[in-house]
């Protein structure tokens, strides 16, 4: 299929889309708190393959939209993503070449520190401290990168979003 | 950029109210997605629904009935029994509230962030609601609205961390103030000293003193009391009356009574939730 750039952005704006819908999708109550953060790892993918395309920007709108859905502090996640999505776009190319588990590797640490920023945001506004599972949605995260990068490269070499 | 954005954001969220408008016109716009979420749960809902059997739903109806005719006899010493409190109010000279308005909503499937407790329902400013809002179930209070767009509301739950709600011992009279912990069912009762008068299945019921909740509706039940003789606090431990993590319908509760009546009556009001306290006492809008 041959596209306009247009029809790109449509791309990545729905698998954006997708992934906030799963994240405020209901899930039993043993599951919820191992709930990946989808839409960071979706901006990180973007803003990997297509930075000239998706950065800060993006990831702090991203991010102020997660605010509103979940109902956290408005600017707790828009502050995170912005910082990854600056992290990312200062690796990009580094990310780009190395093997998928050294990506994961990375993409963990890139979790890690997202979650750090939200446990800080938390400290700051005095909610109490969460319990040690708080940390365990990275490494779902890490564990599902590589599904997840072989499903949006496919999309975007179909869709030749560049 | 970005950064600082962000965290200039956070803090006039945190300390002011400006931003209200600016999330409910974005939560307005986000709507969708809560709908489509939720899709999957109201449908089968619906259809279970339709496609009830005869016999079950006679069976329905039948239970139903039986249980409507319990509460119309108690309904009847309520009525005698309101009138008495009324006529001995007015001997007293002092207003009692008139009644209260109700309005059922829905609660929306989708899971926010899981270290807040909090809910979405599907009524919005358009219905009425307004920020600061009581909210019950079946059983006893919910929580209080925070948040409020055109279709939908957030409600802060009993049990959130940042939530206090002012208490009277329901036997004694005793109040203070009920916090959330953070767990779902569990609510703790801090600032009462060792020898206060209180005890396991003592039941807990709104004060009225913060002015945003009507009093004498049920609140949580005591479950535990561990005094220490070298602590200066009891250890309290109550568990909320409301099913919080299984309802799916909370009713909005309008009082009829202005506020400022209330007020002018309890003068002291103000500082008797605030003393014990060092914290900022009522809620934090987060």
């Amino acid at each position: 299929m041959t596209l306009s750039p247009r029809r790109g952005g449509l791309i990545i704006a729905l698998s954006i889309l997708l992934s906030l819908l799963l994240t405020v999708l209901p899930l039993p109550e043993w599951v919820r708190i191992y709930r990946p953060q989808w839409y960071t790892l979706v901006l990180i993918y973007w803003t990997m393959a297509t930075p000239q395309r998706v950065g800060v920007g993006i990831g702090w709108l991203t991010g102020i939209i997660v605010d509103v859905i979940t109902g956290t502090l408005l600017g707790q996640h828009a502050l995170a993503l912005s910082l990854i999505a600056f992290i990312t776009l200062k690796m990009h190319q580094r990310l780009r070449l190395f093997p998928l588990w050294q990506q994961s590797l990375t993409v963990l640490v890139l979790l890690l520190i997202e979650k750090l920023l939200q446990l800080w945001v938390m400290g700051a506004v005095g909610q109490p401290a969460p319990p040690l599972l708080f940390w365990a949605p990275p490494l779902v995260g890490m564990l599902l990168w590589p599904w997840l990068f072989i499903i949006l490269r496919d999309l975007r070499r179909r869709f030749q979003v560049s | 950029m970005a950064v600082v954005v962000s965290l200039a954001l956070m803090v006039t969220d945190q300390r002011l109210h400006h931003l209200e408008s600016v999330r409910s016109v974005l939560s307005v716009v986000l709507y969708p997605l809560h709908f489509i979420v939720d899709l999957p749960q109201s449908a089968s809902l619906w259809l279970s629904e339709t496609l009830a059997s005869r016999s079950r739903l006679q069976e329905e109806n039948q239970q139903l009935k039986k249980e409507n005719l319990l509460l119309q006899v108690e309904q009847q010493k309520l009525a005698a029994l309101e009138a008495e409190n009324m006529r001995l109010r007015d001997l007293l000279d002092s207003s009692f509230k008139i009644g209260d308005r109700i309005l059922i909503a829905e609660l929306i499937a989708v899971d926010l962030d899981p270290y807040r407790q909090q809910v979405v329902i599907n009524k919005g400013s358009s219905s009425g609601v307004y920020e600061g809002q009581p909210v019950l179930d079946a059983n006893a209070v919910m929580g209080q609205v925070t948040h409020i767009n055109r279709f939908t509301a957030t409600v802060l739950l009993i049990s959130d961390a940042r939530h206090a709600l002012p208490v009277q011992v329901n036997r004694n009279g005793l109040r203070t103030l009920a916090v959330g912990t953070g767990r779902i069912n569990e609510l703790e009762l801090p600032h009462l000293p060792n020898n206060a008068d209180i005890e396991e299945g003592d039941l807990l019921v709104t004060s009225g003193l913060g002015g945003r909740f009507p009093p004498g509706y049920p609140v949580a039940e005591v479950i535990s009391v561990s005094r220490e003789p070298g602590q200066p606090f009891a250890r309290v431990d109550a568990r909320p009356m409301a099913h919080l993590e299984r309802t799916r319908e909370a009713m909005l509760v309008w009082t009829l009574q202005p506020l400022e009546t209330l007020e002018n009556l309890t003068p002291s009001a103000g500082a008797e939730t605030t003393e014990p306290h060092p914290e900022p006492t009522q809620e934090q809008q987060p």
